[in-house]
């Protein structure tokens, strides 16, 4: 595919709102093009946002997208993700980015493999450091490999475009300019039934208030060293208090004291917040690969030889229940 | 019903351990197993022979000769079939190559109705190969699934995304990929074990599968690994007793008030 000077960043869209992730994209996306000058596009699948009022795509040329191409689909949100792929590979053939990157989440996830095997390209998966090559001008594509055990450095040498997914909270926002000036424009385009598309029968939104473990800026993660169900409800509590998303160790989860959904490694979720708080947690290879990449890592463990602690920033040896009864009093000493 | 699970083997890291002053894993070479979601996703293909009688599952993996093993795991677990793609112009594919062999091999297999795959393997972790394969198929994709039955000419399915949880109904054929809570694979028996030993699957290459071996491999990759390098994950601790007392507490206080996450 031939392609033009220009950068495509495929916003994070959920129910009607984009979602901040997509100001992280936008940030990878200017310095991208402060290493090699290219047009700036993000791309808006459905009617949600402009739906939503003129401001939520405005924001998108204030946080850095040089042209807001929204693409009309029928109906409201919640589009079929068959669907969604099947109009950015229309999207992607009219533009011809040279680079297109999506966030690393379910919808990344399931829409940019979709697009790059209709279009015959590579695809990076959760990349953590996205460059220009100085020397060729091409996107530098930086993972952790081998459960987060080293990391890789990938090319797309030919195949156009090149095109990655991007780990949430790998790099700041970018920041808010009202004063930046940008277009906003529509595509429609009438796919043909290439394929059949999935309907969605229903939508349940997740109604409580927790957050989110991948997109939390804080996260509390229990292992066996929390020593039991109740004592697990303690870190529920000092969660709800940061707004943190309270993950698990497998062993912990094995223990019944969390849901699957909670566990944190290799088999689980990969985090990367920007602070961890581990308590009673070895630190066991499997668990490293799912929070390694964190911005600053606290354990708190009764064994000094424990191996989180040889990740860690600040180290707390001590009882991890007590440790985090007293974390919570302070932190509802400060809030009163 | 015909249904394919994609298997891939991969490194087992049971015994692996981290190296305390280079960060980085050390583990066995010979160490191998299969990805752990696969054994949900073949799991979750052999409970539909129970509701639908006349069911045919086929593992299919594509991986070194050794990957055998991993197709007699499955024939243990209750694949009626396995076919095994291996050859030397397919080491070195990256996901798009490796998807082009899987699709390959199954358009091979004559009509296939339902794909199961894991959401992603524990050593490439890149979650691509299912969507890819589906994709070069022609066949729709459902993603992140947890819970999953099948009907007459279609699934449906409940897919999990950030904000909430997708029902989901899809005409077949097509390609799901499972989530971990969609089953409990009930332990290996001895006995199965050691029928599946005997087993031999046929090893397919790309003459078998019709495909230029340029469209393969490391050749027939879009993506190339330029460097390869291990991050400094030591970090330098500031350690306090909890008997400290409120150094500790105010330590963490600290980091998150300097970050204004309180
Ligand atoms: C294929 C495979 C995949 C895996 N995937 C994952 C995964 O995704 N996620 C995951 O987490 N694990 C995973 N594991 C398991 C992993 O190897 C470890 O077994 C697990 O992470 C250990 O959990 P833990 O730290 O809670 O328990 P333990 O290893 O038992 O550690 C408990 C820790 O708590 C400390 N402790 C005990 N009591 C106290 C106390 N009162 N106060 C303070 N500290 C205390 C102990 O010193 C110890 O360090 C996987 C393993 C395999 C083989
Ligand atoms: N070499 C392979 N052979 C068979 N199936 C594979 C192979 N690689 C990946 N898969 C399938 O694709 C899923 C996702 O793998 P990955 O894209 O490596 O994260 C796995 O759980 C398998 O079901």
């Amino acid at each position: 595919m031939e392609t033009s000077d220009s950068l495509l960043v495929l916003a994070e869209v959920r129910g009607q709102k984009i979602h901040k992730v997509t100001f992280e994209l936008l940030a990878w996306g200017r310095k991208l093009a402060g290493q090699r000058p290219m047009m700036l596009g993000c791309a808006v699948l459905g009617a949600g946002p402009e739906a939503a009022g003129p401001e939520e795509l405005d924001e998108l040329i204030y946080r850095g997208a040089d042209r807001v191409l929204v693409v009309k689909m029928a109906g409201p949100p919640p589009y079929p993700a068959n669907l969604l792929a099947g109009h950015l590979v229309r999207l992607i053939r009219e533009e011809k980015p040279a680079i297109v990157i999506a966030a690393a989440t379910t919808s990344g996830r399931t829409l940019l493999p979709i697009a790059a095997a209709r279009l015959g390209t590579g695809l990076t998966a959760d990349c953590t450091e996205l460059a220009i090559d100085p020397a060729d001008g091409l996107l530098l594509q930086t993972r952790p490999a081998i459960g987060g055990n080293v990391l890789a450095t990938i090319k797309t040498p030919a195949a156009r475009p090149q095109m990655a997914t991007v780990r949430p909270r790998t790099i700041k926002p970018a920041e808010r300019d009202p004063g930046r000036r940008g277009e906003i424009i529509s595509r429609t385009f009438n796919l043909s039934p290439e394929s059949a598309y999935e309907k969605i029968l229903h939508f349940t939104r997740r109604e409580d208030e927790k957050t989110n473990l991948e997109d939390a800026e804080v996260v509390v993660v229990g292992g066996k060293g929390m020593e039991s169900k109740e004592n697990f409800r303690l870190l529920e509590e000092l969660a709800a208090l940061l707004g943190a998303g309270l993950g698990a160790t497998r062993d912990a989860v094995e223990a019944g004291w969390a849901p699957f959904e909670q566990q944190v490694g290799l088999t689980g979720k990969t985090v990367s917040p920007k602070v961890y708080i581990g308590a009673g947690v070895s630190g066991k290879i499997q668990h490293l690969a799912g929070m390694i990449t964190s911005g600053y890592i606290i354990a708190i463990n009764k064994d000094p030889e424990a191996q989180l602690f040889q990740v860690a920033d600040l180290g707390i040896i001590g009882d991890a229940p007590a440790t985090v009864t007293r974390l919570t009093a302070a932190l509802k000493k400060l809030k009163s | 019903m015909h249904v394919a699970v994609l298997i891939k083997q991969v490194p087992g890291t049971t015994s692996a351990r981290l190296n305390p002053e280079t960060g980085t894993m050390i583990r066995e070479a010979s160490d191998t197993v299969m990805n752990p979601l696969d054994e949900h996703a073949l799991y979750a293909a052999v409970q539909i022979k129970k509701t639908r009688p006349g069911t045919k599952v086929t593992a299919l993996s594509m991986g070194p000769g050794s990957a055998q093993k991993v197709l007699q795991e499955a024939a243990a677990r209750g694949a009626d079939q396995g076919v095994l793609l291996s050859h030397r112009a397919f080491a070195g594919s990256d996901t798009i190559a490796t998807a082009r062999v899987l699709a390959a091999a199954l358009r091979k297999l004559g009509p296939v109705d339902l794909i199961l795959a894991g959401e992603k393997s524990t050593d490439g972790e890149t979650g691509q190969t299912g969507p890819m394969t589906a994709t070069l198929l022609n066949f729709p994709v459902i993603t992140f699934v947890r819970r999953l039955s099948v009907g007459d000419g279609s699934v449906r399915a409940e897919r999990l995304v950030e904000d909430g949880v997708e029902e989901i109904e899809l005409g077949l054929p097509a390609l799901v990929t499972v989530l971990r809570d969609i089953n409990n694979p009930p332990p290996l028996s001895m006995r199965e074990i050691i029928r599946a030993k005997k087993l031999t699957f046929p090893v397919w290459g790309p003459a078998d599968l019709e495909i230029e071996e340029g469209s393969v491999g490391l050749k027939g990759s879009a993506t190339r690994v330029v460097k390869v390098f291990s991050p400094k994950f030591a970090r330098n601790t500031t350690f306090y007793r909890a008997e400290d007392g409120e150094k500790a507490i105010s330590a963490v206080l600290d980091v998150l008030q300097k970050r204004n996450l309180i």
